[in-house]
């Protein structure tokens, strides 16, 4: 496919010929399940366009972007600060990994039973396939999950730069604290590493910068409150996907064009989802690039998926930074309470989530709520239940679908969606 | 209001079911197994069917929606749908078939509100008593009736398919008593079906159990001990999902006229 980067993923030390498999795997998979849709809308195409981007343009930018005396940290979850990086000319990229095709390589090296995301990102290493494993100053991971939490301790082993951040299990006025320090550790080792001084105003503009994508994913999600969404949610997905590793600046431009094309959809009434179909809420686990499996399962059934309850939907842009200026200290203290208003799994009780997720079954007038639970991801599989009691209070059936990477379990799945979706009709 | 026909096609893993109907009457039942090309080994059951409005279920239906042009429903709809056809009062189905097992809460109108079903894996299903029995040298239809015939049983601590054959193998080499394996594993899928009951199953009404491993005897008798109150098993408990969606093919055609 992409043979002008062939020099680069060369230099960059990668297994070329099986990356060259792997990334048309990732474009089958894109083309039945995404790009096959009908009536999609013409500001898809940036976004559609950086999922090939994403191991070709991208890496370039990056290495510009190093060469020009900026810093680049690989992150896993949305626990990671992004502002205080941004403002320090330190690129952080998003490095999960949501192909099937290097799960298998991470046998052998790693027990079995752990999530498909975890596989996904450490089977790319394995194999040669990850371009940013030789380029990143640093990779952030957090305490969230055990299969994380204990994977950074083999990555340093290993010989990567680990930073570790210690988020929380609990909510209260002692964890706070402890939040605070670590977003102010986080700033010094950024510091060490980019080599700079973190001042008040390029902090301001990052926080803004953020906002601003935040705000534009908002409204991307919210036109699906209409009685017929302008777009479905599988391209809702892959647009909120291309977001998290593009450029911000550039991305919130392209947002806010699609925005703007929905908004006018919606004055004509254009919509590729025909009238009176169910409408789906998905939560749980995160679907990263790469994974568009069950979003394609829901709607080739016949529904529609309005809203994504998800790392890789509203649990990514719930909550603004409140925009101060000039108090350093001060601003670093509200980007710490914003990230810990997200309502991971990892925490114990998970109440705003729960409520969160009561609210937005109201707001977004589902029928049902799909449970989207990566295999082995306990957090998101136990708290389904808890979840389930407070949606049947609401009169909200919903179901859990627990599933890998691989499409042998596509028949099962489909039996599952259908049966919930001919329950509900 | 002359007899309106349909059909109703379980296309399922191990077995296909086909049901004609004459309003509410049965006119054939037939069940043969399905063939590694399903659509060739049911060609000649086809040509001899009616060109009346037909609906098909099971494993293999969007196989023959896309094929031939009939609607699609899940098993779920069309198992709940003949259940409550064969016993108005049934508020809860056990169906265990070839490839999954299930327990679908049935509705007053036919419908359904709660399901469970096994996930990829085969255990508590009649694949798994099939490779069971093969493994113990029993024939199908006698392997239930033996396990019975044993005083005791031994624990099978496995459920996978796999592991549980190799399981298998090490007792009988070990010269354990083939009949209490039997038992055994009988156990062991009734124990793993009785989890995904519901809590209080048996108290919103009747409990069917339908599906080719309800003519299993040992099953049979086991999940009767385990339940409070005892299941109703139909004559031919392998067509209920197919008379169900023979009958909602009358309903279909109902509210089309
Ligand atoms: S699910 Fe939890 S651990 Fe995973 S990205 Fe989201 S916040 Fe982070
Ligand atoms: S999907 Fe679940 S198990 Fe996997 S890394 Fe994320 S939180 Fe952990």
């Amino acid at each position: 496919m992409s043979h002008q980067y062939t020099e680069m993923y060369e230099q960059l030390g990668m297994n070329v010929e099986l990356h060259g498999q792997m990334i048309e795997a990732i474009h089958d998979s894109f083309e039945r399940q995404v790009l096959s849709q009908q009536g999609r809308p013409e500001g898809m195409e940036h976004f559609d366009g950086l999922v090939e981007a994403a191991h070709g343009e991208r890496v370039r930018e990056i290495l510009d972007h190093k060469k020009a005396g900026g810093s680049f940290i690989g992150t896993f979850c949305i626990y990671v600060p992004e502002e205080i990086a941004w403002a320090l000319d330190v690129l952080p990229l998003p490095l999960c990994g949501g192909s099937g095709f290097s799960v298998p390589y991470a046998a052998g090296r790693f027990p079995r039973d752990i999530c498909p995301l975890v596989k996904s990102t450490l089977g790319m290493a394995f194999s040669g396939c990850c371009p940013f494993g030789g380029i990143k100053d640093m990779a952030v991971g957090e305490t969230t999950c055990d299969a994380k939490k204990k994977t950074w301790d083999v990555m340093a082993v290993w010989g990567v730069n680990m930073h570790v951040l210690e988020v929380p299990q609990k909510k209260n006025a002692r964890t706070v604290d402890l939040w605070r320090a670590e977003v102010s550790e986080f700033r010094d080792r950024l510091e060490d590493i980019s080599g700079k001084r973190l001042v008040a105003e390029r902090l301001t503009e990052a926080v803004r910068l953020i906002n601003r994508r935040r705000k534009a994913l908002a409204e991307l999600h919210s036109f699906r409150m209409e009685e017929r969404p302008p777009i479905s949610g599988t391209d809702v997905l892959v647009a909120t996907q291309g977001s998290l590793i593009d450029d911000p600046a550039r991305c919130c431009d392209r947002l806010e064009a699609l925005n703007d094309e929905l908004r006018q959809r919606v004055a004509q009434g254009v919509s590729p989802i025909p009238e009176g179909v169910l409408r789906i809420m998905l939560g749980g686990s995160p679907a990263v690039m790469g994974n568009w499996k069950l979003h394609h399962l829901i709607e080739s059934a016949g529904a529609v998926v309005v809203c994504d309850e998800t790392c890789t939907g509203t649990r990514y842009f719930a909550h603004l930074v409140p925009e101060i200026e000039g108090d350093l200290e001060a601003q670093l203290s509200a980007i710490a309470d914003r990230y810990l208003q997200i309502d991971c799994a990892c925490f114990s009780p998970n109440t705003e989530r729960i409520e969160n997720i009561v609210d937005l079954a109201g707001q977004f007038r589902v029928d049902g709520m799909i449970h989207y639970v990566l295999q082995y991801c306990h957090g998101y599989n136990i708290e389904a239940i808890t979840v389930a009691e407070a949606l049947k209070e609401a009169a909200v059936p919903s179901i859990t679908l627990e599933t890998d990477y691989s499409e042998e379990d596509n028949g099962q799945l489909r039996t599952r969606i259908e049966a919930f979706l001919e329950m509900m009709a | 209001m002359t007899a309106s026909m349909t059909v109703g096609i379980d296309l399922g893993s191990r077995t296909t079911k086909i049901v004609v109907l004459a309003d509410d009457a049965i006119r054939s039942a037939e069940v043969f197994d399905t063939k590694h090309d399903p659509l060739d080994g049911l060609s000649r059951h086809l040509d001899e069917l009616p060109d009346v409005p037909t609906i098909v279920t099971g494993y293999g239906r969007h196989l023959l929606s896309e094929r031939l042009g009939y609607q699609a429903i899940t098993e779920l709809s069309a198992c709940a749908r003949g259940a409550i056809h064969v016993r108005p009062d049934c508020r809860l189905v056990i169906d265990i078939g070839g490839q999954d097992a299930k327990v679908i809460s049935v509705t007053e109108a036919g419908g359904f509100d709660d399901f469970v079903m096994n996930d990829r894996c085969a255990a508590g299903t009649g694949r798994f008593l099939e490779v069971m029995a093969s493994a113990l040298g029993y024939v199908l239809e006698e392997f239930g009736a033996e396990a019975l015939s044993a005083g005791s049983a031994v624990r099978i601590n496995s459920m996978c398919t796999v592991f549980a054959e190799s399981e298998v193998v090490s007792l009988m080499t070990s010269g354990e008593d083939r009949r209490r394996i039997a038992l055994g594993l009988h156990q062991a899928t009734v124990e793993r079906v009785a989890a995904m009951l519901p809590p209080g199953a048996t108290d919103r009404g009747a409990v069917m159990f339908v599906g080719g491993v309800a003519k299993n005897p040992g099953v049979v008798e086991l999940l009767r001990a385990r339940l409070p109150a005892q299941p109703i098993i139909p004559e031919q408990p392998q067509i209920v999902s197919a008379l169900g969606a023979a009958l909602i093919a009358q309903s279909a055609g109902e509210e089309r006229s």
